[in-house]
């Protein structure tokens, strides 16, 4: 029942081209000579050459990296951890507190995130810089990565792990060696995901940075609220062209990461 | 004792983190400080601030409440947040149908190509997606140049700083999130469905309208529910593409935080904001615990 009518076609270019379009354009005048961004004057590459001489937008890429690899990893771990328990560790004292902890960041607009984060780090005079920007941006991560983490846990045999464990492994090992190597698409997809979302905070982290780390994200904000300039596209166009490679390339080893399993598993079903 | 670790870590840290926190912002929105003290700065020290917040757990009552209804500015500002949400969670579903439609009938070998082009926006920063946009609807900007080119139009439209560019921001940036349901539907329909109803003498249009449109019911609601949502509290959409007269709670809440330094009427901003967003939310759990129960 596949129809491609030209009806079909059509939504289908229209769709594609609303959604790229204004990347395209924006990466364009990125190489616009003028300074004015909307009249085109000539090819030039002098914006970019002008975002590396910027040491404010520098620093705060710095500052920006070391945050979503921080909270990434800390939110992997826990969110991990999170997953585990909802799945496996049955019940509890609490548990409906901590599904709804889990699920309740994940519809929470940011303002308020922000907003209680704040109030936090300033009733327990915690200094805000890097530190509770990495503590903020864990928070509401980790419940991304246990979603993601949890609905692999959920769809995979159980009987391996308890083969396990009859075989003589301690619980610990039995997650290490069996449990983790099956989930680990799923925690490796769970970092990545935090680490987009860390890079891409603007609200959480202008509530929760102080004067002394600021993040690229706030420095883009302050720099459009002003209007369009050529420096933030050329900078845009540099984001854009590394989030294009990473997708593409994560996209081609899970694809062979998959034919290769299904190779495995037509080998083992031809010895047994 | 490993199980009781396992539990406890990641329930501790989103005890302190996510809990406790939104217990403060409860507590300052029901503290009486609004009119009588108001800048709590945030050069506050430790000593200061525990005494601050201890002092607010001592005397709760509703003023900062009473103030949202009394000024004009926040219930409208809720209004138009719902209004503008609501529009733009229709629209979408208008635009992102088509789309979802076409990739569910497209053959099978383009689908992961196509599905990837859709989700690959969604991995670029939200920021410079919205920021996209700025460069075509100011009035000299591309849309303006091209439609003066062509000849549409002799004096440049203003879009940008309306509420129109703020639809089609939400629009642009939450498309992923209503397509990607309602292909998810589409992609399991029963072609033979199809078919049957046309040999029943069904015209093409009044098949999709009696059989497709009924049958991807869910993936509509769950794709206006994951728009509709986020739309509400949005604030970098409304303070980057929308105008003066945008009113929308997320920014009210930013700019009585940070403009303002009104803590307690932010924090009782952010309840009410939570109170209106409860509703859609359990609506929408509902609606996905139906469809498990469905597939289960």
């Amino acid at each position: 029942m596949r129809r491609m009518t030209w009806f079909n076609a059509t939504s289908l270019t229209l769709g594609f081209a609303f959604l790229y379009l204004p990347m395209v354009i924006l990466v364009i005048y990125s190489f616009n000579e003028s300074k004015l961004v909307t009249v085109w004057a000539g090819f030039s590459t002098k914006w970019y050459g002008e975002l590396l001489g910027n040491e404010a937008f520098l620093d705060a890429a710095w500052v920006t990296v070391q945050v979503a690899v921080a909270s990434s990893t800390i939110a992997t771990v826990l969110g991990t951890m999170a997953a585990y328990v909802l799945v496996r560790a049955g019940r509890f004292y609490g548990r409906t507190l901590f599904s709804g902890m889990i699920y309740a960041p994940l519809v929470m607009p940011e303002v308020i995130t922000g907003l209680s984060l704040l109030l936090l780090f300033i009733g327990i005079g915690l200094d805000r810089g890097i530190l509770t920007i990495i503590l903020a941006h864990t928070t509401f991560s980790m419940c991304y990565v246990s979603v993601v983490v949890s609905s692999r846990l959920v769809s995979f045999d159980r009987s391996l792990e308890e083969a396990a464990l009859d075989l003589g492994c301690t619980p610990f090992e039995s997650f290490r060696l069996v449990t983790l190597p099956i989930i680990a698409p799923a925690v490796i997809s769970g970092w990545l995901l935090a680490f987009t979302l860390s890079l891409d905070d603007l609200v959480i982290a202008s509530f929760t940075a102080g004067p002394s780390a600021t993040t690229l994200p706030i420095k883009i904000f302050s720099a459009v609220r002003l209007g369009v300039s050529p420096e933030i596209n050329a900078l845009s166009t540099i984001m854009i062209a590394i989030v294009t490679v990473g997708v593409i390339t994560a996209s081609i080893i899970s694809k062979r990461a998959t034919l290769m399993q299904q190779r495995d598993e037509q080998a083992a079903a031809r010895t047994a | 004792m490993r199980r009781l670790i396992l539990i406890s870590v990641p329930y501790l840290w989103l005890l302190a983190l996510f809990l406790i926190p939104f217990l403060i912002v409860l507590k300052i929105s029901l503290s009486d400080v609004a009119m009588a003290i108001p800048p709590y700065v945030p050069t506050l020290d430790f000593a200061e601030g525990w005494a601050g917040i201890k002092a607010f757990f001592a005397e709760l009552d509703f003023e900062n409440f009473t103030f949202l209804t009394t000024d004009d500015l926040y219930w409208k500002a809720y209004l138009s947040s719902l209004q503008i949400a609501a529009l733009s969670t229709f629209l979408t579903l208008l635009v992102g149908y088509p789309i979802a439609y076409g990739m569910a009938m497209a053959p099978d070998h383009w689908r992961p190509t196509l599905m990837m082009l859709v989700i690959l926006p969604f991995w670029t920063s939200f920021l410079i997606r919205v920021y996209s946009w700025m460069g075509i609807l100011s009035n000299e900007g591309v849309l303006n140049q091209f439609l003066t080119w062509i000849g549409l139009i002799d004096q440049p439209l203003t879009i940008l700083n309306t509420n129109v560019a703020v639809y089609i921001g939400i629009i642009y940036t939450y498309l992923p999130f209503m397509i990607l349901p309602i292909y998810a539907t589409l992609e399991k329909l029963d072609g033979s469905l199809l078919e049957a109803a046309e040999d029943l003498g069904c015209s093409r249009l009044s098949a999709f309208w009696l059989v497709t449109i009924p049958l991807s019911k869910q993936g509509i609601i769950a794709g206006c529910f994951l728009v509709f949502i986020p739309a509400i509290g949005e604030f970098v959409i409304p303070s980057l593409l929308g105008g003066s007269g945008t009113l929308m709670i997320g920014k009210v809440l930013w700019e009585e935080f940070f403009n303002n330094r009104d803590w307690p009427v932010a924090s009782a901003v952010a309840v009410v904001l939570l109170l209106i967003l409860i509703i859609p939310i359990i609506l929408f759990q509902r609606n996905e615990q139906k469809q498990r129960e469905k597939e289960g």
